[in-house]
């Protein structure tokens, strides 16, 4: 029984090193290909984008959400701005109600739908060439649209970019413990977009070809994680989806462990849903790395995590009934023995390795992300915040979301 | 649309790297392993020079005076490596190495053992003896149980000696041992103390009252400065 359980967590451990170990190679391949680009840039050309702020109660942020666009290095009559009213209850119509001034800003109000309605909405009404949405928690930097639409000028085939996120004004230990995960995963999502493999486009400020809605349809429900049902559809069609890591957005993150395991709920359960409804082209080789690396890899690290936490909780009682078996047997007892180190006792087990090189290439990763997204090398505590925040909380969501695909039980979005 | 199509030789690269990492992970496993293997043999040829010193220093000076016979180095020691052979079976697993040493250890207690019967009674140095029988070859939860009753008996009392042995130890020696004191494999865990013998689970209330009987109240007559067979005992 415990050579199963030891050789299940070594195949683990060899699937979680062989991903990062891929991240890694594909990192050395492209190293040159990433530049990060510094002040304004020019394009040959300036087509016509529209941007949809879907709102649903975010009276607070909006403001800011659209002052950003409004100040867009990007002229402005070619930005068309719709703000969605998804059947807000709180002040946000009053506050967004003010920026109709602006002749390039249209506003709607609907009864309340969903995200994707408030997408299909502006799709309804755009006449651009490009579309793409920004959420109303969210802030774009000046330059990042004109970095974006510079890949689209670049390559004729690249049919959406999706930017760099990372966090807005991180405050406690929680949220600079996602500041290092939007850093890592501004480095996964460069190093998914050489592969073509990228399995989400943020609702934050990607940006899509009008050909992507006119020949694929409209967004869908997507298990409320229409951003991620869009990229498997696209990837499923080979369309190219890059990532301009020099385009920031910068997003309001949740402060709570609570609100954090609803939106981290939403997510993995809708990467479980969207990856069962497109399990087809799970392991296709004409689907691309997405087919067999980005989903195999998806898949592999919710088995792990499942895995791993449950023989950590498990370690744990043993622990603890081995305790309670002691002082059972012979009362509270303190071995002076105990407390003289001597480093025989220090266990170097074969998996020990590779799980070090594993963190080290984690470690990297978070930190080349934080280079891509700020431009310069920035070592800092969250990093190390990074590991004990998501080892502890990150299995609970993941597998509650587990639990609510076998239960079909869908969560909402706050 | 997608021009990225899957470059099969990054997948085998890739994972011959990973595999690499992991034949050298293992590969530096069992350096590890093997170091510490010998860490434990050291200590064992240095236990049996010790046991073979003091014999011939008693078999010397036993007539005349028990003044310096050195008793203390023994038993931290071989305390030390019964702790580093325990760990050593549970971690690095039973291999024929860590089986070898075992008999070597048990081979050492006994001599350690015959040894410090004939200083104690030669001497009159205040001590106890405990015989420990014990099995893995089943699941012995008593046996469990007995041990930690054991090891925090040891810490108490420095001057209780106690000598554990696994049952089924293939060693003529051991078997000896076990026919002298009549230890049969359906009564364990056994407990040798003096020259009873009691079988099964006994708590550390029972057996501290027994230890301390044992402890025969006669005068000491020689004490080895900073030896721990000496101290007093504070009965607790």
């Amino acid at each position: 029984m415990k050579s199963i359980s030891d050789l299940i967590l070594y195949v683990l451990i060899f699937l979680s090193a062989y991903a990062q170990v891929f991240f890694f190679i594909t990192f050395l391949e492209n190293n040159k290909k990433i530049i990060t680009r510094k002040g304004g840039i020019k394009l040959g050309s300036y087509p016509g984008v529209t941007i949809v702020v879907p709102c649903w109660n975010e009276g607070k942020t909006v403001e800011r959400t659209l002052q950003s666009l409004l100040h867009m290095n990007y002229p402005q009559e070619k930005l068309n701005i719709f703000i969605v009213d998804d059947g807000s209850t709180d002040n946000t119509w009053n506050v967004v109600s003010k920026f109709s001034k602006y002749s390039n800003v249209k506003l709607f109000q609907k009864e309340n739908g969903g995200k994707f309605t408030t997408l299909n909405l502006g799709l309804e009404k755009m006449e651009t060439d490009f579309f793409g949405c920004l959420d109303s928690d969210s802030y774009a930097d000046p330059e990042a649209l004109v970095r974006i639409m510079s890949y689209f000028e670049r390559d004729k085939n690249t049919m959406a970019v999706a930017p760099s996120v990372t966090v807005n004004a991180p405050k406690n230990i929680l949220q600079h413990a996602q500041q290092a995960e939007y850093h890592l995963g501004v480095y996964l999502k460069k190093m998914l977009g050489f592969m073509g493999a990228i399995n989400v486009t943020p609702g934050p400020l990607t940006i899509f070809r009008k050909k992507v809605f006119d020949d694929l349809g409209p967004y869908r429900h997507g298990h409320n994680t229409e951003d991620m049902e869009i990229a498997y559809r696209m990837q499923k069609h080979r369309y190219k989806i890059e990532h301009c890591n020099d385009a920031y957005v910068y997003t309001n993150i949740p402060s709570s462990i609570k609100k954090l395991f609803k939106q981290r709920l939403r997510w993995i359960y809708g990467f479980i849903n969207n990856t069962m409804d497109y399990r087809g082209i799970l392991f296709q080789k004409k689907y691309g790395n997405f087919s067999t690396f980005t989903l195999p890899t998806g898949i592999i690290s919710i088995f792990a995590v499942s895995y791993l936490f449950s023989r950590m909780i498990y370690n744990f009682i043993v622990f603890a009934s081995d305790k309670v078996f002691l002082y059972r047997t012979i009362g509270f007892h303190f071995s002076t023995k105990a407390l003289s180190f001597d480093p025989f006792f220090i266990n170097i087990r074969s998996v020990f390795l590779p799980v070090i090189l594993i963190y080290a290439m984690v470690i990297f990763a978070m930190l080349f992300g934080r280079r891509m997204a700020e431009g310069k090398w920035v070592f800092s505590p969250e990093v190390i915040y990074f590991f004990p925040v998501f080892g502890i909380i990150a299995p609970f969501w993941l597998l509650k979301a587990v639990y609510n695909t076998i239960l079909s039980r869908k969560p909402n979005w706050r | 649309m997608n021009e990225n199509n899957i470059d099969w030789k990054k997948y085998v690269i890739v994972f011959l790297i990973t595999a690499g990492i992991f034949l050298s992970a293992s590969f530096l496993s069992n350096h590890f392993s093997n170091q510490k293997i010998n860490q434990i043999k050291a200590i064992q040829d240095n236990i049996a020079i010790n046991i073979l010193s003091s014999e011939t220093q008693f078999s010397l000076l036993s007539e005349l005076s028990c003044k310096n016979v050195s008793t203390s180095v023994l038993s931290g020691e071989l305390d030390e490596l019964g702790r580093k052979l325990e760990w050593g079976q549970e971690n690095l697993g039973s291999t024929d190495e860590v089986n070898y040493l075992k008999k070597y250890y048990s081979l050492l207690q006994i001599k350690d053992y015959l040894l410090m019967k004939k200083i104690s009674e030669g001497c009159k140095v205040k001590s106890a003896f405990i015989l420990y029988f014990y099995t893995t070859a089943e699941n012995c939860s008593e046996c469990q149980r007995e041990s930690l009753v054991l090891s925090a008996l040891h810490d108490q009392y420095p001057e209780l000696r106690v000598y554990s042995f696994d049952y089924n130890t293939d060693l003529s020696a051991v078997k000896s041992m076990e026919q002298i004191y009549k230890i049969k494999d359906t009564e364990l865990p056994a407990v040798v103390l003096g020259d009873e013998l009691l079988t099964g689970y006994h708590s550390i209330e029972e057996l501290q009252s027994k230890i301390e009987e044992s402890f025969t109240p006669t005068e000491i007559k020689s004490e080895t400065p900073g030896s721990t067979t000496v101290k007093t005992i504070k009965s607790q």
